[in-house]
């Protein structure tokens, strides 16, 4: 279902829910395409006119600052007009369900939705719902997926490491509650790395994990071993009242990333994190800013990525110019 | 009074051990006489069963009527309408309706507008508690006085174990039947499907087996302290199973159900996202399936219900979690018992004993059998009919099920109401 939903007749991208369903060579595409826009964006004019005249509401109903300002820069930079809707503080909270919430949006002739929202499966939803020449772009769903990060992680390690053949990947924190940590273990899987482990206590760890494709483990010398790429989930500070841990101090001895403790790892290891980082909480300040570090590499490349997939699904509808 | 005649149908009669070719005679409304295949008996009417099944309607342990209070979803007249369809003849109605069914006035209200419907028998379960709320004790012996078959707290749980202590107490009391669904809240939460594998995969909120088997073990050890009749209602589990297995050994009277739909979908099946598939208990391992299918074969679990849960569209609209629970199974009832028997091992009788003759035991129902001198309660189905999940095959208000556009085969096409046709099949095909 999942597959029919996000593609063409002609398998060509029209939503982007999650990467589930998807082929590596269409996920191989979405990176070459970002790739372009990468080299594009090192110019002075910053803009092509692929979306020119195109409207994409970004449609947040959970707060966001990153994931939000990356997909507004992706689509001015497309040419395309976006507005930014923070429905976490409007119609839903006055009572109006979702399905009339997209109603609404979609009869002001909008092409594209950006959707964030708090659960699981609602961008799947609404692309169910909403009218055909609408693409809709998953941009985080409760713990489901946020397909866009995690190819933007998927760019970031080949820029580093070239081919996904032969990685090892470790995924360090709370795995049960991140859409993150699920998008990513379901690209890595598609694109042919073949070592991904996790690393979390049991409490964050979600039921039967192996079954996604992964290696569960409880150690993090253990567990980083000689890895390629180490990616920091963030700890959500409410973890800590729901007995998911004993403190922030014990996580960060056990599973927060030191200096000491990525030495386990390959010399050339690279370290990401989706961000917001909490520094001393799942990751030490002196490797969030150290050599390894690919942190806001992976930001500025969230726009590039996100400027190929909108671009992608609205030429799969005969928009783009 | 008009005299009926069903002819030439397999009568299968697990109460009396009958399973037949042969004709069933109604006259004032019970059962008069059953007649070997070559009698040529006739009657001012006669309906032909030449290749169907003649059985005791069902006897239904738990369907939503929606009414009073979600009218939206459904009403005692088309929901009654469905059960008739769905072959069954008796039904439990749980307390959940607005407002709840925790005063006479309510049991009131609702007996007099089914008798009006006219189909099945409706029996009301009272309320355990006062607004289902788990604090307090509704006033038990007035909703029996009023006619309550049994008590329950619908989907809800009380609120603590001494709570349920004094309940079962206090329905003992009364001789007082306690249905209870077995969850533990707080391991519960919000979850919305089955702890494992696929709700992991798609980041939905589980919810653990151990949050039926550890209620349910809770329950069997007060049923002992307390002497209270228990039965449990809609297990899921293979714990649940185990757990009922060795309570029954031991010498407990307990009994339990088991939701139709159960014994035949699982995690695995639950197309993404789909709220249709959206079910509390939620839908299990193939490993619990196999636990249910087997505990329903060896009398671990004594009835099946359908745990129909009509709902109106905008309930099942949203993104999974937020939308409601619940499916409407009532008219899939024979389709899926007779793939239960002819897939599953478990034979027909037996299949069919645990829609009839055990849910009234379970009641303390005489009904449930086709008994001379019963009230003819009758459901007769073809077992070859093929029909698709579509409107114009279906009674209920609500569509929501994972059958909806599917073919099955099984088909109810005559109910029989104390003697008076509360259904017929209009346009077999």
């Amino acid at each position: 279902m999942t597959r029919h939903l996000q593609l063409t007749e002609s398998g060509k991208l029209k939503h982007f829910l999650t990467i589930e369903g998807l082929s590596k060579p269409l996920l191989t595409e979405i990176l070459d395409t970002a790739e372009s826009f990468v080299d594009m964006s090192e110019h002075q004019v910053k803009k092509v006119p692929l979306l020119r005249g195109k409207t994409i509401i970004n449609l947040f109903f959970e707060n966001s600052t990153r994931t939000r300002t990356t997909f507004e820069l992706a689509a001015t930079r497309l040419s395309a007009d976006v507005l930014n809707m923070n429905i976490a503080t409007s119609a839903t909270s006055k009572g109006e369900s979702l399905l009339d919430t997209i109603r609404n949006l979609e009869a002001m002739q909008v092409d594209m939705f950006v959707v964030r929202h708090a659960l699981s499966g609602a961008a799947h939803f609404i692309a169910q719902q909403t009218a055909p020449h609408i693409s809709v772009i998953n941009a985080g769903d409760g713990q489901h997926a946020h397909p866009t990060q995690a190819m933007l992680d998927m760019f970031t390690i080949r820029q580093h490491k070239k081919q996904f053949e032969g990685l090892k990947v470790a995924i360090v924190g709370d795995i049960l509650h991140s859409r993150v940590a699920r998008s990513q273990i379901l690209a890595l899987n598609t694109l042919g790395v073949t070592d991904v482990r996790v690393i979390a206590p049991k409490t964050l760890l979600p039921a039967d994990v192996t079954s996604m494709g992964v290696t569960a483990l409880h150690d993090m010398n253990e567990g980083l071993n000689d890895v390629d790429v180490v990616i920091m989930l963030r700890l959500q500070k409410e973890r800590m009242n729901s007995a998911f841990l004993p403190s922030e101090s014990e996580y960060f001895r056990c599973f927060g990333l030191s200096e000491a403790k990525l030495k386990h790892a390959k010399s050339d290891v690279i370290v990401m994190h989706p961000g917001p980082i909490n520094r001393g909480v799942e990751i030490a300040s002196s490797v969030a800013d150290g050599s390894h570090s690919v942190i806001l590499q992976q930001v500025s490349n969230g726009i590039a990525v996100r400027m190929a997939v909108m671009s992608m699904a609205m030429q799969s509808q005969g928009g783009a110019a | 009074m008009s005299s009926l005649l069903i002819r030439n149908g397999r009568i299968i009669d697990p109460a009396n051990n009958i399973d037949q070719i042969g004709s069933l005679s109604i006259k004032d409304g019970k059962i008069t006489e059953l007649l070997s295949a070559d009698s040529n008996a006739t009657a001012d009417t006669v309906i032909d069963a030449s290749g169907q099944i003649i059985c005791p309607g069902f006897i239904d342990l738990s369907v939503r009527l929606r009414e009073p209070g979600h009218s939206q979803k459904g009403s005692i007249v088309s929901e009654t309408r469905a059960a008739a369809a769905a072959g069954v003849t008796s039904l439990c109605l749980p307390p959940d309706t607005k407002p709840t069914i925790d005063t006479p006035a309510v049991v009131e209200f609702i007996k007099d507008k089914a008798e009006k419907a006219g189909y099945p028998q409706v029996y009301m379960l009272g309320a355990l508690s006062q607004g289902l709320a788990g604090n307090d004790l509704s006033n038990l012996f007035a909703l029996k006085q009023a006619g309550c078959i049994a008590v329950s707290n619908a989907g809800n749980s009380l609120n603590n174990l001494l709570i349920l202590r004094r309940a079962m107490e206090y329905a003992a009391t009364h001789d007082l039947l306690v249905i209870y669904r077995a969850n533990e809240t707080s391991l519960s939460g919000k979850g919305c499907a089955h702890e494992g594998a696929v709700a992991s995969r798609y980041g939905l909120p589980g919810i653990p087996t151990a949050a039926e088997s550890i209620a349910l073990a809770q329950c069997l050890e007060l049923a002992e302290l307390t002497g209270c009749r228990l039965h449990i209602s809609q297990i899921s589990c293979k714990q649940s199973v185990i757990k009922l297995q060795q309570a029954k050994k031991y010498g407990l009277k307990i009994t339990a159900d088991v939701a139709i739909h159960q014994l035949h979908l699982t995690e695995n099946d639950v197309i993404p996202f789909d709220s249709n598939y959206h079910v509390i208990p939620p839908f299990r391992s193939q490993i619990d399936r196999q636990y249910l299918r087997d505990g329903l074969a060896n009398g671990t679990i004594d009835a099946i219900c359908s745990d129909h849960q009509p709902h109106d569209l905008d309930a099942k609209l949203g993104a999974f979690p937020e939308t409601e629970a619940g499916i409407a199974s009532l008219e899939t009832l024979v389709p899926l018992m007779l793939e239960l028997s002819q897939q599953h091992g478990i034979a027909l009788n037996h299949a069919i004993a645990k829609l009839t003759q055990q849910p009234a035991n379970i009641l303390g129902l005489a009904a449930g059998t086709l008994s001379i001198g019963q009230a003819a309660d009758v459901c007769v189905f073809d077992p070859n009919a093929n029909w698709q999940v579509n409107r114009q095959n279906w009674h209920s208000a609500g569509i929501n099920t994972p059958y909806w556009q599917q073919n099955l085969r099984g088909r109810v096409t005559h109910t029989l109401q104390a003697g008076q046709l509360s259904f017929k099949l209009e346009n077999p095909q």
